[in-house]
């Protein structure tokens, strides 16, 4: 595993500290302060490749305080690769121990190396709190205020605590499923807060997918594709998951491998250079690169069918996961779908790119800017005045729709813009 | 040491105070390549009596000041001494005051220029002046810099928008200079020995600035050629028809494939060169310089003049040209931008000059500038890390200084002499001039406290 100092210096050098990327870093603009800016982090970490600054408990929590929301990879003019230099910081100070405590330590190893291990015990956990959630439990322990018993910022996030549905993916969507005549041959991710939370977005990507010629495959059980290890200094987990994608599925066999979440399929893209250096696995990693397609991205690219029905009718905005608009620089596709739904009004709001502090498990670890973040996209929401909001990474759907219940616009619809085209094509068929 | 770092917690309070290795690190450096020092502190002052309090203590302990505002510097202005306190004016960032009676504008010198654009631009007026780094440059760092933009040739430089300004002196004294008269000659004009002084004779606090009505209309255009002569002659051609368009802007083809790597804004990449030229005012009369920019265009060799479509499109285009310094960081580890600037009638001969340069010395450079300024930045692209190119390179910079110098021109038209040009400044100002900065800075900085060692020993 590659440290600040054995990374390839080119890296560390790109950046030339012409600072404009810092008027588009939240934590930068939260604080006015170098060191909480992309230049500043860069700086520190190159100060830590020339040996002039150890792995220290004040650089870790640096890079704990960054969101990784990679909104500085877009201003950047350079090219600077900040996602690698981000993830190669956060496993150096992993390595080095400067943030460790029993606490911290239990959690990442109960999340990180238990939990987003091992799908099927990831779905008896989701069993598990969907019970909770639908025997009324949640509802009482709520209104007996128990829920106040709990630490600050769980307290704060449990209303965040995603809804499970009934079903899960694999439950919604059978292995194979074939339109009349297929055109293509993909094979969908159906992630892991996605399969439990939203598993509805996964059979609409199935169901689009097939309404536009797709043969489509879905393994029944899918590891985890390792984002979370990664981006969160386990970069040893993370290439261990990706291997273990990789032997489950063949990507010569499919002419596209199709995600729906940002924040998964920014990672996913990734693994060619994740396994770059491993023999047994580089050329299929770099296969499986290149065949990989955010869902929008791809209907985008086989010319995918306006639908011709109405049925989604209203006024929608659109906030982008930073992962796919900054990860994956996947911008224009979701609103050119957006777009294709007769009735719908497309209205932009102010700061679409901007992260809306979900970034992966920054709302626990950060409070304090991930509400602050919260706060600040709600408003640009609620400012265009629009019924729905569109978004495509469960992160932020969870956190927008928890920022809006909390600020009085709870009617406001929150949905994966697949979700809305998925309605359009099932109301062709249902006569008005 | 301690007891200034002590004495300056006890009065701005610890947060405005950055003492730890990793919090000062980031302030070792400013926008240019090379040049690094770890500064004693950083402080945050809230205004102008924060700011004299530090004065008065650094004078105390003898420490040096570095004013900065957002440091992108292109000239080494806010890179720290050792021992200095970084004086980071980057927290003081309101704009005071919009006052349409009078078309002006009132900030604090922290506040970035794009809010500065966009505050007179939501009342229908115009802040000009435009620095490629204006989402995130201050108004203080232009004001010290004396910064150009894109749209320096038909409406000038910061200077020509400051009419006031408070500034605190080396001793902590805080004074006002200037007002909101559009004439006023009640003794020496002192608002201009700050302007461009490179923080070296005061710290602003305050800005004033003048502002326009906003253009009615504007129209952009991208010319194509196939020989960088072409369009330095088309250059001279526009200004020679007496036609001065807002943005006149040159990128070689190096410049304009990086350009179009980052923004994609699809520009012909197989030409040699291209000009960026925008025209603003009444609708009839930028229609009019429009077509007739076009024509020149023509009739000196361009290959394809495209008109930009909407005005998402023009401004695709002026963000993208905004990006072409550090776009050009994507070819090699160290970018090198130089400043020079030349009588525009010396353009053509100038770029041929630095081509045969480049030659000489086996190097990479790539070159484009505010081109209806006479402005060029021709960049080094290098690696720091080999001393043997590095050495060819400090050759290099200083014959194209010397070309410059011969044709009556400039070491730096735009980004200041901060610690890059200081060893070139003599050679162009002379022993007389050069000795009255000196002057100047001994009667406004007896103690060498501000920002010693910038601009000249
Ligand atoms: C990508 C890029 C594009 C650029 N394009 C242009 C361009 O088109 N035209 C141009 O002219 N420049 C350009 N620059 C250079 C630079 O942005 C300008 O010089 C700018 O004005 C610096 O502002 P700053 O706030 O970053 O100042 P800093 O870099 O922090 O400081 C610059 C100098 O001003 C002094 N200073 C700062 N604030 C104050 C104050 N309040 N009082 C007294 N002294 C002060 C500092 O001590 C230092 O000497 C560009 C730079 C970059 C990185
Ligand atoms: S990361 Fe890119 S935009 Fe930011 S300072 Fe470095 S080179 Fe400039
Ligand atoms: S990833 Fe986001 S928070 Fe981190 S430095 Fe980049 S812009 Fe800032």
């Amino acid at each position: 595993m590659k440290t600040l100092r054995d990374l390839d210096y080119s890296v560390l050098q790109q950046c030339i500290h012409c600072g404009l990327c810092l008027p588009t870093c939240p934590t930068y603009v939260e604080t006015k302060e170098e060191r909480n800016s992309p230049r500043g982090r860069i700086a520190l970490m190159r100060a830590i490749a020339d040996a002039e600054l150890e792995v220290t408990k004040a650089f870790g929590e640096e890079m704990y305080y960054c969101l990784g929301c990679l909104a500085c990879t877009t201003a950047c003019p350079a090219g600077v690769n900040y996602a690698e230099l981000f993830e190669t910081a956060r496993a150096d100070v992993e390595k080095a121990g400067v943030l460790a405590s029993p606490k911290r330590d239990f959690v990442r190893w109960a999340a990180l190396r238990v939990l987003f291990t091992r799908p099927r015990l990831l779905r008896f956990v989701g069993r598990a709190l969907r019970l909770w959630q639908s025997s009324g439990l949640q509802t009482l322990a709520r209104e007996a205020g128990l829920i106040n018993l709990l630490p600050d910022n769980l307290r704060r996030l449990e209303p965040q605590t995603p809804a499970i549905r009934a079903r899960f993916s694999h439950q919604l969507i059978r292995p194979v499923e074939k339109p009349a005549a297929p055109r293509h041959r993909v094979l969908v991710l159906t992630g892991c807060v996605q399969d439990l939370a939203f598993s509805d977005v996964n059979r609409a990507t199935v169901d689009v997918l097939l309404a536009n010629g797709c043969e489509v495959h879905t393994p029944p059980v899918q590891p985890c594709c390792g984002s979370l290890h990664a981006h969160n200094g386990d970069t040893d987990t993370a290439r261990l998951l990706a291997r273990r994608q990789l032997d489950l599925v063949n990507p010569a066999d499919f002419d596209a491998i199709i995600s729906n979440a940002g924040g998964c399929g920014s990672h996913l893209r990734a693994y060619g250079h994740l396994l770059h250096d491993d023999p047994a696995y580089a050329a299929r990693a770099a296969e499986w690169s290149k065949k990989l397609r955010d869902i929008h991205e791809y209907l985008v690219e086989i010319g995918f069918r306006k639908p011709a029905s109405t049925a989604a009718a209203s006024t929608v905005t659109y906030h982008e996961s930073c992962h796919l608009c900054h990860g994956q620089k996947v911008s224009a596709q979701p609103r050119e779908i957006l777009r294709s739904l007769p009735g719908v009004e497309l209205r932009e709001c102010a700061e679409a790119q901007w992260c809306c502090g979900s970034a992966g498990i920054y709302n626990f670890t950060q409070p304090d800017t991930s509400a602050w973040l919260q706060h600040r996209k709600i408003g640009h929401l609620a400012a265009t005045g629009a019924q729905v909001v569109a978004t495509a990474n469960p992160g932020c759907h969870l956190q927008i729709q928890g920022g809006l219940a909390n600020s009085g616009h709870a009617s406001t619809e929150v949905v994966h813009p697949i979700v809305l085209l998925a309605r359009a094509y099932a109301a062709e068929k249902t006569p008005a | 040491m301690d007891s200034l770092i002590a004495s300056l917690t006890a009065r701005l309070g610890a947060a405005r105070v950055l003492t730890a290795r990793e919090d000062i690190l980031p302030y070792g450096f400013d926008g240019t390549a090379t040049l690094k020092q770890l500064p004693a502190c950083v402080v945050f002052p809230r205004d102008a009596a924060d700011v004299s309090t530090v004065l008065k203590l650094a004078r105390e302990h003898r420490a040096p000041v570095v004013t900065r505002g957002s440091g992108t510097g292109l000239s080494g202005g806010s890179v720290p001494l050792p021992g200095a306190i970084v004086l980071c004016l980057a927290k003081m960032d309101r704009i005071l005051e919009v006052d349409s009676a009078n078309l002006t504008l009132r900030a604090e010198a922290g506040a970035i220029t794009q809010k500065i654009y966009d505050a007179a631009d939501a009342v229908g007026l115009f802040y000009p002046p435009d620095p490629g780094s204006m989402k995130i440059s201050t108004i203080g760092g232009n004001v010290a810099e004396n910064s150009g933009g894109l749209r320096g040739l038909k409406y000038g430089v910061t200077r020509d928008y400051v009419i006031g300004m408070e500034v605190v002196l080396a001793d902590g004294t805080i004074c006002w200079l200037g007002n909101k008269c559009v004439k006023d000659v009640a003794g020496y004009n002192l608002r201009d020995l700050f302007i461009g002084s490179e923080g070296t004779l005061g710290v602003v606090t305050q800005v004033l600035l003048k502002l326009l009505p906003k253009p009615a209309a504007r129209q952009t255009l991208l010319a194509s050629f196939t020989t960088m002569d072409a369009a330095a002659e088309t250059v001279s051609a526009i200004i020679a028809a007496k036609i001065i368009p807002c943005t006149l802007e040159f990128l070689d083809q190096k410049t304009l494939r990086c350009v179009d790597d980052f923004a994609k804004v699809g520009l012909p990449r197989d030409a040699a060169a291209i000009l960026l030229v925008e025209t603003d005012g009444h609708p009839a009369a930028v229609a009019d310089e429009a077509a007739k920019i076009g024509e020149l265009c023509r009739a000196h060799g361009a290959t394809s003049v495209r008109l930009a479509a909407t005005d998402a499109e023009a401004a695709q285009l002026a963000t993208a040209r905004r990006s072409a310094f550090s776009a050009l960081a994507r070819l090699r580890p160290t970018t090198i931008l130089e400043d020079v600037t030349v009588p525009r009638s010396e353009l053509a001969s100038m770029i041929r000059a630095v081509e045969i340069i480049a030659q000489k010395h086996a190097l990479t450079i790539a070159t484009f500038g505010h081109f209806g300024d006479g402005n060029l930045h021709p960049t080094i692209l290098t690696d720091e890390r080999d001393a043997a190119e590095m050495h060819r390179v400090e050759l290099a910079l200083a014959e194209i200084f010397e070309e410059t110098l011969k044709r009556g021109g400039t070491i730096t038209g735009e980004h200041g002499v901060g610690l890059a040009k200081k060893p070139f400044l003599k050679r162009q100002l002379g022993d007389a001039s050069y000795e009255l900065l000196r002057l100047v800075k001994k009667s406004l900085d007896p103690e060498a406290l501000l920002n010693p060692g910038k601009i000249f020993d």
